[in-house]
């Protein structure tokens, strides 16, 4: 019996699912708000997220291979095209290529590998893009492309600066209304939430405490005063709700650890988002929220212990 | 369905085995019996080589208080006393016997009909117990008579026998409990009367319905020869069948860190372990055989009945050998089960399995960079946080490592399983645990 034999401590057994697999699967998630948003958008989405996915690939095989001396290994676990497709979708569809490059360049370079790559920066890289190009480029991310000849204005921008008359929840929903590209599609968005959730990507607290912080904290005020204030309702499907609380919040390296915290992080990221919403400069703060929550995430996971 | 808490992971069973009844595996020519089979002081030798010996007679007795004695699974001449390799390679000082027929001491009955009929007292069946050498069949091979001696100011309420079986692809407790029903119940009520226990649980995973409706029925048709017990069917989760998860989900006490389960009134025995006491008892037969799964990437997975000192490889030829592409061959289950290196080592008293994994399955995969997904902390049965503990350990910050609990690490492998980046998260762990473990020590011997 000449046989080499392996020797390793136990386990023996190990699942198969890998940090590429999950990956893929949050891809697969993604795939019919994009869909959704080519429908309503044309074909202008898919350049843009072709144009984020190829540079943030790019960036990161860059800093791999020339900073972080992996030799550029990690592009293979697919966080790359995640960050990319992520950043697309907090884009308006009719914005210069050349930002996109911009943004993917500092969502990857400045978001992530700065600190190590994948698993060890502390805020959400594709929103560290978004919020870098919001802030920079406020004329060129603000302005939307015409929905069914409908002015390029957010439900969101209407409501607040009282421009909103009828709220139609139907388009809302199906996602027939001005925004960035991805953010739009609140039902195909959930629905790709339900398809992580199944697959065990990711767990329900965070979605729910981001959901239902919000919903809560706009029924209080709708209750009070219905004349000012949006219904909970017209704050979840606006916005980047839907994608802020099911593929932004959950990002694994940049929220808590647990139940527990996912209940306080998601929370957090709820209520703020409607602070600034009802009362901030800009008409939607899920970005800031998620990215002021991020960094609480080392605090709230010492409330485990 | 009842089940412990936290955490836990839910492995493919792959009970390839679960339908094959035990076979009688044919005596070797040779066999070699360790003279430490169990945890505690390694039992000493009373033969010398040139000794003709008989099954079941005395080969080394106990060595103090937690030990056990051994016997000789086979009649014939004891060809040496001397270190002979276990399965890592690791020697230790064991008995080897040229086989000579099959005779056996002759107080040990051999017929098949069940004893039901016991007048001992409770010292006097923990005495039988451990002078016919009976540890924990599980795997854990602690003496078994020590655990049914509870220290002083300790008070036993509880029984527990597992009959889980959690690991993947194991089934000799399954097929014991198949089999030998009405033996392994007397052996339970044994078990009982020896601790002295009002209530006594048996805790199957619900993966064995077969068993759990054998055990209720035989129960119910010789319910005025036993004490009163419970059949607790269990939902499949692994480590269902670890002890201090076995405990919680039954009697939904938690075992204290760094305690007992008698610390909660609770003794945990497993079903082959209720089985060997049945024949100790009622039979007089000493722990000689044991049932065995032998499974994997092998022709024809089998449950043998195999006298303890046979070589492992008898085992592997009865299945058709090792296959072509055979990468890894692990003494017990896939989840805590030790590696072989070498394959003349003998079954033991713990042998529960011998399953074969294929080159593919034997190699693991490269490890990337930790994601933080959590998945180690969530099927984490003791609620440690293994993401956390493995860097502290690389970074040898010992006082930290001892503070997130790492003494109650069970070593179940739920997290180097479930991580989609493959770190070795137990490795680190484990190493952690030594490196505290001796701190810990020394600071008692201050």
């Amino acid at each position: 019996m000449e046989h080499k034999l392996t020797i390793s401590p136990s386990p023996h057994l190990f699942s198969r699912r890998s940090t590429r697999g999950i990956m893929g699967d949050v891809l697969i998630a993604l795939l019919p708000a994009l869909a959704v948003s080519v429908w309503v958008f044309g074909f202008d989405v898919l350049a843009v997220t072709a144009v984020a996915v190829g540079s943030c690939v790019v960036f990161e095989w860059l800093a791999g291979r020339f900073l972080l001396g992996d030799g550029g290994t990690s592009v293979g676990n697919l966080s790359a095209v995640v960050t990319g497709v992520l950043l697309a979708f907090n884009l308006p569809s009719n914005i210069p290529l050349w930002l996109v490059i911009l943004g993917s360049f500092v969502a990857i370079g400045i978001g992530k590998m700065t600190f190590g790559g994948l698993g060890k920066n502390p805020f959400n890289p594709a929103l560290v893009g978004r919020v870098f190009l919001l802030v920079a480029y406020p004329v060129q991310m603000t302005t939307f492309p015409p929905v069914d000849g409908v002015s390029g204005a957010t439900p969101l921008a209407l409501a607040k600066s009282g421009g909103l008359d009828a709220v139609d929840y139907n388009s809302l929903l199906m996602g027939f209304k001005s925004g960035s590209l991805g953010e739009v599609a609140a039902l195909a968005l959930l629905l790709g939430g339900l398809y992580l959730l199944a697959r065990r990507v990711i767990t329900w607290q965070i979605p729910v405490a981001v959901l239902g912080s919000m919903a809560l904290f706009s029924a209080v005020l709708w209750f009070v005063n219905p004349g000012v204030y949006m219904s909970p309702l017209f704050h979840l499907l606006t916005g980047g709700a839907m994608l802020g609380a099911l593929f932004m919040a959950t990002d694994y390296s940049t929220s808590p650890m647990g139940w527990r915290g996912g209940l306080i992080f998601g929370t957090g990221i709820g209520v703020i988002t409607i602070v600034i919403r009802l009362w901030g400069a800009y008409p939607e703060g899920m970005s800031f929220a998620i990215l002021i929550m991020n960094s609480l995430v080392p605090l709230i996971n010492k409330v485990r212990r | 369905m009842k089940t412990f808490p936290r955490g836990g992971v839910h492995p493919p069973e792959n009970k390839l085995s679960a339908g094959v009844p035990v076979e009688v595996l044919p005596v070797p020519g040779t066999v070699v019996v360790p003279l430490s089979q169990h945890l505690g002081a390694p039992a000493e030798a009373v033969v010398a080589k040139g000794d003709r010996v008989l099954v079941g007679q005395l080969l080394g007795k106990a060595a103090g208080f937690v030990s056990a004695p051994v016997h000789s699974p086979v009649s014939g001449t004891v060809a040496g006393v001397d270190m002979v390799a276990n399965g890592s390679g690791i020697k230790g000082l064991s008995v080897t016997i040229s086989v000579e027929g099959d005779e056996w001491m002759p107080q040990i009955d051999r017929t098949d009909r069940v004893g039901y009929d016991c007048q001992m007292s409770a010292e006097e069946i923990v005495k039988k117990i451990a002078d016919a050498g009976i540890v924990g069949m599980g795997g854990a091979t602690f003496p078994t008579s020590v655990k049914l001696t509870p220290p002083q100011g300790k008070k036993a309420e509880m029984l527990i026998i597992n009959g889980v079986e959690c690991e993947p692809f194991l089934t000799s407790d399954h097929r014991v409990m198949l089999e030998h029903t009405a033996e392994v119940l007397v052996g339970v009520g044994l078990l009982a009367r020896a601790l002295g226990v009002e209530k006594t649980f048996v805790g199957v995973e619900n993966n064995k319905p077969d068993a759990i409706d054998v055990l209720r029925k035989v129960y119910g048709n010789i319910l005025r020869e036993l004490p009163p017990m419970e059949i607790v069917p269990l939902k499949v989760k692994y480590p269902q069948g670890g002890e201090k998860q076995l405990i919680t989900a039954i009697t939904g006490r938690t075992v204290p860190s760094g305690g007992l389960p008698i610390d909660v009134g609770c003794v945990v025995q497993n079903v082959g372990t209720a089985f060997a006491v049945y024949e100790a008892v009622m039979k007089n037969k000493p722990l000689v055989e044991r049932v065995v799964t032998v499974t994997g990437a092998v022709e024809r997975p089998a449950n043998f009945l195999v006298r303890i000192g046979t070589p492992v490889s008898a085992l592997l030829d009865a299945v058709g050998g090792l296959p072509e592409d055979c990468g890894k061959v692990i003494g017990g289950g896939p989840m805590m089960g030790r590696a072989m290196s070498n394959l003349d080592a003998p079954v033991t008293k713990g042998t529960s399995g011998i399953l074969v994994l294929d080159r593919r399955t034997a190699v693991r995969c490269a490890e990337s960079d930790c994601i933080k997904c959590g998945k180690c902390l969530t099927v984490c049965p003791m609620g440690l946080e293994p993401y956390l503990l493995a860097p502290l350990v690389q970074k040898q910050r010992w006082d930290e490592v001892e503070t997130h609990r790492v003494m109650d690490c069970i070593e179940c492998g739920c997290c180097s399983y479930t991580c989609p980046a493959k770190i070795p998260l137990l490795d680190w762990i484990r190493l952690g645990k030594a490196e505290v473990g001796k701190i810990i020590r020394s600071r008692l011997n201050r």
